[in-house]
C-alpha cells in the first residue's frame, strides 16, 4: 500500500512537469495549428536560464523558497523573450505558407537550438545547484516524501491556476480565445492577431521555463539535448488530453506521467516509454479526439 | 566581368592543382598519421576529451623525442558526437582518405563495435583504449585493447562484494540500451551466484532517463545489502541521489563508466560509500603513475581520470608497436602490436593474450567526501 502511495507521489510530480511543457504545445497549436516542434528546446533553455541565474546570483550557498521564485521569474521571463524571438524570426514570415513548411521551420529551430546549445553551454551534463533545499523527506514509515516533489505540484498547479485566469478572466485571454476560434473574425473585431499570437508564445514558452527549473531542481542534471525526449513525451499528452484544450492537456500529461510511473514499477521499466505511448494509442483509437478534444467539421 | 572571375578561379585552382601533390608527398614522407575517433561532444564527451588529452600527451612526448626513427607522428582527430553511425563514417574517412596507419578508438564498446569491422575490412590496426565489451576484440585479429574486459570487471565486483563487504544479497540495476552495462551486469551476476551470492532484483532502465524512482522503489522492496549499478556517471549520479532519497542507504557498486569529477559534481554527498571498479588510481604510488600524473597535470592543469590513462597507453602501446615494425606493411605493425608483451603502462603492465585482449590488474575504489579513494588491487586469474 504505501509502495503504491509511494508510486502515485513520484507519478503525479513527473506529470505535473509534463503538464507545464504540454500547455505550451496546446496553446500554440490551438492558435496556429502548429506543432512547435521547439518546445522542448524553450524548456532546456529554461534550465539553463536557471543554472546561470543562480550561479550569478549565488544561491547556491544559501538555499531559499524566495531564492526558487527568483530563479523560476527570471527564467520564465528569459524564456517568453525566447519564445518570442522564436515566434517573430522563424514563423511570422511564414505566416499563410502550407503548414507542412511551418512544420519543417519548426524542427529546424529545435536542431538549431539543440546544437547551438552544445556550443555554448558546452554538451557534458551540467548539475543544477540546489536552490531550495528544504529539511529532510517527510516520513512516514516506509513511505518516504521529497518536499521538493510537493513544491513541484505546488508552483505547476499555482501557474496552470493563473494562466486559468488570464484566458477567462481578462481581455487578453478573451481575445486569445477568439484568435482560436477564427482569426480572420478576430481580426475584424479589432484584434490585432499578430500580437495574440506573440503573446501565446509567450506564454506557452515561459510555462515551459519554470517546467526546465523545476525539473533542475528534483533531478539536477541538465544538458542541451534534455528537452528532446520530455518535448516528445509532453507533446503526446497534449494529444491525449485533446490538443488546443488546455485542461486537457494538464489531464493528459498527469495520466502519462502515472502511466509511465505504474508500468515502470509494476511491469518492465525496460519498456515504459513504449508502453506508454502504446496507452496513448488505444485511448487515441478509441476517442481519435482526445480526452477533452472537441469534434471539429472539416470546412470545405 | 563573370569571365573575368571564371578565369581567375580556374587559375587558382590550376596553380593549386599543381602545388598540391609536390607538398603532399613531402609530407607522407616525414610523417605517420595516426587516427583517433572519441566522443568529444554529446553525452559522453568526457570520456572523449579525456583520451584525447591522453593520447595527445603521449603523442607529444613521442614527437619531442624524435619521433618513430626520424619520422613525426600526426593525430588525425574526428569527433563522432557518441553516435555510432557517425563514429563509422569517421572510420571511413579516416582510412581511405587521411590514409592513416592504425585507429585508436572508440571509449564506448557500442562504438568500437560500430567502427571495428570497418577497421578490419581494410586491415588497419585499431586500438580501442576502454572498450571493454568482450565482443569488440572478437570482430577480427586487427582489433586490439588495452584495458581489461567485462567478464574480469563484473567478477571483480562480484568478489569484491563477497568477500570484502561480505554481502550475499545483491540489487542489480542495469542500462538496458547499453552493450557495456548489460554485459558487465551478466558476468557480474554469474559470478555472484557461483560465490555463492544471491541476486534479490534485476531492474533495468534507459540512459537519459530523469526519474529512476519507480525501479528504485522495487529494489528498496527487496531489501538488498548492495546494489551493483553498471552504467556510465552521466545516469549514475542522478540514480546514486535518488536511491539514497528514497531510503536506500546500502552500498552501491559500478564499473570504470562512473570514472568522471562530473560523478561527484552530480551526486553530491549521496555518492559517500560507494565504490567502483577502474583501471588505475591516482593514489597510486608506482613511479610511472606518479611521472604520468606530474606530466598530465603539467599540461592540462588536472589530475588525469582513468580514461586518460587508457588513451595514453593505447597510444603508448602503438607508438612501441611503431618503432619495432621495420617495413610500412600494415600486417607488421599487426604483429607487433599482438606481440606487446609485460609492457609498462599507467594501468599496470599489458601483455596482449591470443584474442588481443591485454592481461592487467583492475583496482576498486572508494568515493568519500567527493574523492576518489583506492581501496584494493584485484589480479586476473
Amino acid at each position: 500500500m504505501l509502495e503504491f502511495v509511494q508510486h502515485v507521489i513520484n507519478g503525479l510530480s513527473l506529470g505535473s512537469i509534463y503538464a507545464l511543457v504540454a500547455i505550451g504545445y496546446t496553446m500554440v497549436f490551438g492558435i496556429l495549428r502548429l506543432i512547435n516542434f521547439a518546445h522542448g528546446e524553450v524548456y532546456m533553455l529554461g534550465a539553463f536560464a536557471g543554472f546561470y541565474v543562480v550561479r550569478w546570483m549565488g544561491f547556491a550557498q544559501n538555499p531559499s523558497l524566495a531564492a526558487l521564485l527568483i530563479t523560476l521569474v527570471a527564467a520564465m521571463a528569459f524564456c517568453a523573450a525566447a519564445g518570442f524571438c522564436i515566434e517573430r524570426l522563424a514563423y511570422k514570415p511564414l505566416r499563410g505558407a502550407p503548414t507542412i513548411n511551418v512544420l519543417i521551420t519548426a524542427v529546424g529551430v529545435s536542431l538549431f537550438l539543440q546544437y547551438t546549445g552544445q556550443l555554448v553551454f558546452g554538451s557534458d551534463p551540467q548539475f543544477f545547484p540546489p536552490v531550495y533545499q528544504p529539511q529532510a523527506a517527510w516520513e512516514w514509515g516506509e513511505l518516504k516524501v521529497n518536499p521538493i516533489q510537493v513544491a513541484i505540484l505546488i508552483i505547476s498547479t499555482v501557474l496552470m491556476g493563473i494562466l486559468q485566469f488570464v484566458l477567462f478572466r481578462t481581455r487578453v485571454g478573451r481575445a486569445m480565445r477568439a484568435v482560436q476560434f477564427n482569426h480572420d473574425l478576430a481580426r475584424l473585431m479589432g484584434i490585432s492577431t499578430d500580437k495574440i499570437i506573440s503573446y501565446t508564445f509567450m506564454f506557452g514558452s515561459a510555462l515551459a521555463g519554470a517546467a526546465g527549473v523545476l525539473v533542475g531542481l528534483a533531478y539536477p542534471k541538465i544538458d542541451p539535448l534534455m528537452g528532446v525526449l520530455p518535448g516528445l513525451k509532453s507533446f503526446a499528452a497534449a494529444v491525449l488530453g485533446g490538443i488546443g484544450n488546455v485542461t486537457g492537456a494538464f489531464l493528459g500529461a498527469i495520466l502519462l506521467g502515472l502511466a509511465e510511473e505504474f508500468l515502470a514499477a509494476y511491469w518492465s521499466p525496460t519498456y515504459r516509454d513504449a508502453l506508454a505511448f502504446a496507452i496513448l494509442i488505444l485511448i487515441l483509437l478509441i476517442k481519435p479526439t482526445g480526452l477533452l478534444g472537441k469534434k471539429q467539421t472539416e470546412k470545405v | 566581368m563573370a569571365s573575368f572571375t571564371m578565369r581567375s578561379m580556374l587559375s587558382v585552382f590550376l596553380v593549386a592543382a599543381l602545388l598540391t601533390p609536390g607538398c603532399r608527398k613531402k609530407e607522407t614522407e616525414n610523417v605517420i598519421k595516426v587516427g583517433e575517433i572519441g566522443s568529444m561532444t554529446g553525452a559522453e564527451a568526457t570520456f572523449g576529451l579525456s583520451t584525447h588529452e591522453g593520447v595527445k600527451l603521449a603523442m607529444d612526448e613521442a614527437n619531442a623525442a624524435g619521433g618513430i626513427n626520424g619520422k613525426k607522428i600526426e593525430v588525425i582527430s574526428i569527433d563522432d558526437q557518441g553516435k555510432p553511425e557517425e563514429a563509422a563514417i569517421a572510420m571511413t574517412k579516416l582510412i581511405t582518405q587521411n590514409k592513416v596507419v592504425a585507429v585508436i578508438g572508440e571509449v564506448a564498446s557500442s562504438r568500437s563495435l560500430a567502427i571495428a569491422p570497418i577497421a578490419q575490412q581494410y586491415k588497419v590496426p585499431m586500438i580501442s583504449p576502454s572498450s571493454t565489451n568482450p565482443k569488440v576484440t572478437q570482430i577480427g585479429n586487427y582489433i586490439f585493447r588495452v584495458c581489461f574486459i567485462d567478464p574480469f570487471q563484473g567478477t571483480v565486483m562480484a568478489r569484491f562484494a563477497l568477500d570484502t563487504l561480505k554481502v550475499k544479497k545483491l540489487a542489480i540495476f542495469r542500462d538496458v540500451k547499453n552493450d557495456y552495462s548489460v554485459g558487465l551486469a551478466d558476468f557480474f551476476k554469474e559470478t555472484l551466484l557461483a560465490g555463492g551470492g544471491q541476486v534479490v532484483a534485476d531492474q533495468s532502465y534507459s540512459a537519459g532517463d530523469m526519474d529512476f524512482k519507480s525501479q528504485l522503489t522495487a529494489i528498496r522492496t527487496a531489501e538488498p545489502e548492495a546494489v551493483f549499478i553498471p552504467g556510465y556517471y552521466t545516469d549514475v549520479g542522478l540514480i546514486v541521489r535518488q536511491a539514497r532519497e528514497l531510503g536506500l542507504t546500502v552500498p552501491l557498486l559500478g564499473g570504470d563508466g562512473w570514472d568522471s569529477p562530473k560523478l561527484t559534481e552530480i551526486g553530491g554527498a549521496a555518492m559517500d560509500g560507494t565504490y567502483f571498479s577502474n583501471h588505475y588510481s591516482e593514489e597510486d604510488k608506482s613511479p610511472q603513475v606518479v611521472s604520468f600524473i606530474e606530466k598530465y597535470k603539467k599540461a592540462y592543469g588536472i589530475v588525469p581520470n582513468g580514461i586518460s590513462a587508457l588513451g595514453y597507453d593505447a597510444a603508448m602501446v602503438l607508438i612501441d608497436a611503431l618503432k619495432r615494425t621495420k617495413s610500412s606493411s600494415q600486417e607488421d605493425l599487426r604483429n607487433a602490436i599482438a606481440e606487446t608483451k609485460n609492457f609498462v603502462g599507467i594501468g599496470g603492465k599489458i601483455t596482449m593474450d591470443e584474442n588481443r585482449n591485454p592481461v592487467k590488474p583492475a583496482v576498486v575504489i572508494k568515493v568519500q567526501d567527493g574523492k576518489f579513494r583506492y581501496t584494493a588491487t584485484v589480479e586476473p586469474k
